[in-house]
């Protein structure tokens, strides 16, 4: 590490874990609903990210047309909430007994469809948000140095959207019901559930999540087309990593990737740099720090092939 | 999938395919740019420039008649490819222009030399055809892709900053970036990082600027990867602790009126501003805004002295390009007209000796703008010329 410029290693550490966390929380509020849907309906849902989208496209229209952050969050929501329910009508409902390939075709299909729709409605070039005034600023951590307020809140909003969640499993009768469910949903339908209203309740949360998140991250990246797609792959990795359809596994998942993610890209170059001359470092550490996580990946599913927290399967 | 998404982009491009001016036995010139995505600005100002100097001849260049051919590549090279092949083949145009990025002008400059035609940039200025790579005709009327930022690492050199902190995506152009910022910069480098290609999130990188104390930063990030990074950057409360000096690309007027307020105050050098003080300069900026109704970016006057070198050119040969092409060439090489830059001439391998001028971003009743405060050097030529046998 470099010294005598004034390096604190305890304050970037402390900064790159809460960096580390809040990517994490942000992958975990798509996760949990990718998690949901793949675990309980067994569906394979690659447009899931393009509710990410649709709920930060949402965002930056409502916000614009209102002037108002809390407004645009507000409208955009049910708008995502009737893409959600459209989509698992039209798309999803006939693919439950298809096979995945086939939901994987048409819900790639739905990518391509609702990204040349976004084009044509809000043209090629990216939007921007700003922090509303009262998310704006940073709050003290440490005499030395302070953080995002805006981030913070990401970081507050995962915890309780992960609270929240864990009391339905957990505490409610339809939780059981989604529970049992995951395990094996023809002795749920055959015990009287009506699981197709479970279905659409539980597609539509997750997309509510998805579009949560996409709301949210407007102000800290551009809104663009074709946003959702990279962040469904790391949300695939988060939900492998924590076994699929468990909503601890993705937070336990998207919170390892998140931090892996960020010491990754934080310290490698540094690690390296004391082998080799700085440039060579930093390049070879970019390439490295992106395979990171799915280096982490192949290395759980080598221990726990099921993922961290399996559930278990019948039939 | 690919070849899907492909079929999407033709469909969805066929509307605006090549919008064909005049006709009959005019000249054709065949513009390659990038009009889609985060970046499609950058093109569709270049075209707009050049446009404007063929609107205010009647549709004319350099008083002869010319048919413009205009298509996106998308920012993929091998776009570029099958557009420059049909350009070259089909439509027999005799210069191409118009190419944005430096991984796609080494697609299509050699196929047009290769082809016989003429071949010049209003953008894009690579290393491998500055030195040893030149050709006769070649030429780039923007200027070398490690003098941007050169004329950042001297500014910041001048402006008496000891130590820096370097940051730039890890691909060609951006290893370019901070090899250039490095050449004149004398202080120490803290730390130089590589950022992913279309990173959005720079949390760690931020954290690390923050750890590293530095007394400034300088980053190329283009586009909408600048304008992610300058937001968080400001959300960290680092805008008003470490200043940054940035080259043109990063501080481009798109850039400040999505940043906003967090940039006033940036240095940053370019080779043209919008209030340089000369005729062509404020006649160009009059005219761009009448017909446009926007404030040009540095792309629109690339565009516009792009057109005007070529219309120089076509005057001295009377229309003549391919049938006089060592008259056409000289008459390039000469450029005489009256850039908006200012002082403009070709060194030996055909890229430009130029003025740069430090800028500084300001707040003038709302808008953000660059405000020229001076010149950082006079006449500067690439590094890479003295390789160059021409």
């Amino acid at each position: 590490m470099r010294v005598g410029i004034g390096f604190d290693v305890t304050q970037l550490i402390i900064e790159q874990v809460l960096n580390g966390v809040q990517l994490g929380m942000f992958l975990f509020l798509v996760a949990a609903g990718l998690t949901l849907v793949f675990g309980f309906m067994d569906v394979i849902n690659l447009a899931h990210g393009s509710l990410f989208m649709i709920g930060a496209y949402g965002m930056a229209l409502f916000a614009g047309l209102t002037g108002s952050f809390f407004l645009g969050l507000l409208l955009s929501l049910p708008v995502v909430a009737l893409c959600a329910l459209l989509i698992e009508y039209l798309i999803i409902r006939p693919l439950y007994h298809r096979d995945h390939l086939d939901q994987v075709l048409a819900t790639f299909g739905l990518i391509l469809f609702i990204n040349e729709g976004t084009t044509m409605l809000f043209g090629r070039t990216p939007l921007f948000l700003n922090v509303p005034d009262i998310l704006s600023g940073t709050v003290a951590i440490t005499d030395s140095f302070s953080y995002p307020l805006y981030r913070i809140m990401i970081i507050l909003m995962g915890i309780m959207v992960a609270l929240i969640l864990w009391f339905i499993i957990v505490r409610t009768r339809t939780g059981m019901r989604i529970r049992a469910g995951t395990t094996n949903r023809e002795i749920v339908e055959s015990l009287g559930v009506n699981i197709q209203a479970l279905n659409t309740a539980i597609f539509v949360v997750g997309a509510l999540f998805a579009g949560f998140a996409g709301a949210m991250a407007g102000p800290l990246s551009s809104v663009e087309v074709g946003m959702g797609e990279n962040l469904l792959i790391l949300c695939f990795v988060c939900i492998v990593i924590g076994g699929i359809g468990s909503i601890r596994g993705a937070l336990v998942g998207a919170l390892a990737v998140g931090i892996f993610d960020t010491m990754g890209r934080a310290f490698l170059p540094d690690l390296l740099k004391q082998f080799m001359d700085n440039a060579t470092a930093s390049g070879i550490a970019a390439g490295l720090s992106s395979m990171s996580i799915y280096l982490l990946m192949i290395l759980v599913l080598v221990f726990r092939p099921t993922g961290l927290f399996p559930v278990a399967k019948a039939g | 999938m690919k070849t899907m998404k492909n079929i999407f982009m033709a469909c969805a491009f066929a509307a605006f395919a090549s919008p064909a001016i005049a006709g009959g036995d005019a000249l054709k010139i065949g513009m390659i740019t990038t009009l889609s995505g985060p970046a499609g600005y950058l093109g569709a100002d270049v075209r707009d420039g050049f446009m404007l100097a063929m609107i205010e001849e009647g549709g004319k260049l350099g008083g002869v008649d010319v048919e413009i051919l205009v298509e996106d590549d998308g920012l993929k090279p091998e776009n570029g490819r099958a557009i420059a092949e049909r350009f070259l083949e089909r439509d027999e145009v005799e210069i191409i222009t118009g190419v944005i990025f430096s991984n796609i002008a080494p697609v299509v400059a050699p196929l047009t030399l290769r082809a016989g035609k003429f071949y010049i940039s209003p953008n894009s200025g690579p290393s491998i055809f500055a030195g040893k790579g030149c050709h006769k005709n070649y030429f780039v009327a923007s200027w070398q892709n490690d003098t941007l930022h050169e004329s950042a690492g001297i500014n910041a050199q001048s402006l008496g900053y000891k130590n820096a902190f370097i940051m730039a995506p890890n691909y060609q152009a951006g290893k370019d970036a901070l090899t250039g910022f490095k050449r004149f910069f004398e202080g120490e480098i803290v730390d130089e990082v590589f950022t992913q290609l279309g990173q959005t999130d720079y949390a760690a990188e931020i954290a690390k600027i923050r750890a590293a104390k530095p007394e400034m930063v300088f980053q190329f990030l283009p586009g909408g990867m600048g304008i992610n990074f300058m937001k968080q950057y400001d959300q960290a409360g680092l805008s008003d602790e470490i200043p940054l000096v940035l080259a043109a690309p990063s501080a481009d007027i798109n850039i400040l009126r999505a940043v906003g307020s967090a940039m006033v105050g940036t240095a940053n050098s370019a080779h043209w501003n919008h209030d340089l003080d000369n005729e062509a300069n404020k006649a160009f900026v009059a005219g761009f805004l009448a017909e446009y109704d926007r404030l040009p970016t540095i792309y629109a006057s690339q565009g516009y002295d792009t057109a005007r070198l070529i219309a120089s050119a076509l005057r001295a040969t009377g229309g003549k390009v391919v049938d006089d092409m060592d008259g056409f060439r000289e008459a390039l090489r000469a450029a005489d007209f009256d850039a908006v830059r200012g002082p403009f001439s070709f060194n030996n391998n055909h890229h430009p000796i130029q003025n740069w001028y430090s800028r500084v971003v300001v707040e003038e009743n709302g808008e953000f703008r660059n405000k020229t405060i001076g010149t950082i050097v006079e006449g500067h030529a690439d590094s890479y010329a003295s390789e160059c046998k021409m």
